[in-house]
């Protein structure tokens, strides 16, 4: 489905674009878009499989765009979990927290049934949280 | 939601202040190193995903990797609140959320929540919410009729909804009349 219009990019601030690389690639899927350098400066972008017109960007708080006092303050708020709450819907969510639990990733919330939705959390090793959610069948994505 | 009542309310031990080195203050707004912040989060998301449970400093100071001194300190300039009044925060927030969506009596809320009272839930509560836990079901069952509020995701929900506890517990202590034994659970910190 091609699309003129609507959101392309939103990007997650990480610490280290090497190991969020490995992290949203190695364990939850997404496919690299875009990986491109210039100077101390990489452009670092995700896909999810089902969601070609959508990128992920994996971006590290620092130079050229931000001085060093921004940068660090960037990197506290995403250490500490105050960044914006992030979604990502599958099909099965305790098949998915039961793959993903036994690669490592860093759960905060069991699956739980909420009003026939199941939803786990989990983060990044930034620290950004994921909520992932199953909609109940017949549920408004 | 469990009602093991093994569940209880930690006793925690109150840390003192460090006395700054020989020669040294710390600089009280130096900026926290972002991977000590990550394991702060650790131990608060811990927090967050079993309120009920017994949280002892050295608990949470072992999630994090540091010293229960380090810990108790870190963790209230990180996140702005003691760990401990933090996790009050999250009980009263998860025992608001039950109140709202579940017929559940009162008392095996205050169970479930992580309090070894009634009484103490209940005197919590009102310092912090300025309502009954019953006054508070009524009126979130009456709005929850008016606005429905299911496009929003549960946990973003409850956050939202979340007591702001600092504020309330210094006002009430303010507000505390000379002489007047205030409640333990209201005032334990580290």
């Amino acid at each position: 489905m091609t699309k003129n219009q609507g959101i392309g990019v939103v990007g997650v601030y990480v610490d280290d674009q090497d190991e969020a690389l490995a992290f949203y690639v190695g364990k939850l899927g997404f496919q690299v878009h875009t990986d491109v350098r210039n100077g101390p400066y990489r452009w670092l972008t995700v896909q999810h499989p089902d969601q070609p017109g959508f990128q992920l960007g994996l971006f590290r708080p620092g130079p050229p765009i931000h001085d060093e006092a921004t940068a660090q303050a960037l990197r506290a708020m995403v250490a500490k979990g105050a960044m914006p709450p992030l979604v990502l819907h599958v099909s099965d969510c305790r098949g998915a927290y039961a793959r993903l639990r036994d690669l490592g990733v860093e759960f905060t919330q069991e699956p739980v049934d909420r009003y026939g939705n199941v939803d786990a959390g989990f983060r990044d090793p930034a620290g950004n949280g994921w909520k992932m959610i199953q909609l109940a069948a017949g549920g408004v994505q | 939601m469990p009602t093991d009542r093994r569940y209880a309310v930690p006793t925690m031990p109150v840390v003192p202040p460090k006395p700054p080195a020989n020669g040294h203050t710390a600089d009280p707004i130096a900026p926290q190193d972002p991977a000590l912040l990550r394991r702060l989060l650790r131990a608060k998301d811990r927090m967050d995903a079993a309120s009920h449970e017994a949280w002892p400093v050295q608990r949470l100071a072992e999630v994090s990797g540091v010293s229960d001194a380090h810990f108790a300190r870190s963790f209230r300039q990180a996140f702005g609140i003691p760990p401990h009044r933090y996790l009050l925060t999250r009980r009263i927030e998860q025992a608001a959320t039950l109140l709202r969506d579940t017929d559940l009596p009162i008392t095996e809320i205050a169970f479930a929540t992580g309090w070894e009272s009634l009484g103490t839930f209940g005197r919590t509560f009102r310092d912090i919410t300025g309502q009954s836990p019953s006054a508070v079901r009524l009126l979130a069952q009456a709005q929850a009729r008016l606005e429905p509020l299911d496009k929003v995701p549960a946990c973003v929900l409850k956050a939202a909804q979340r007591p702001d506890l600092t504020t309330a517990v210094s006002e009430k202590r303010r507000r505390q009349p000379a002489g007047t034994k205030p409640t333990s659970a209201t005032t334990k910190e580290i």
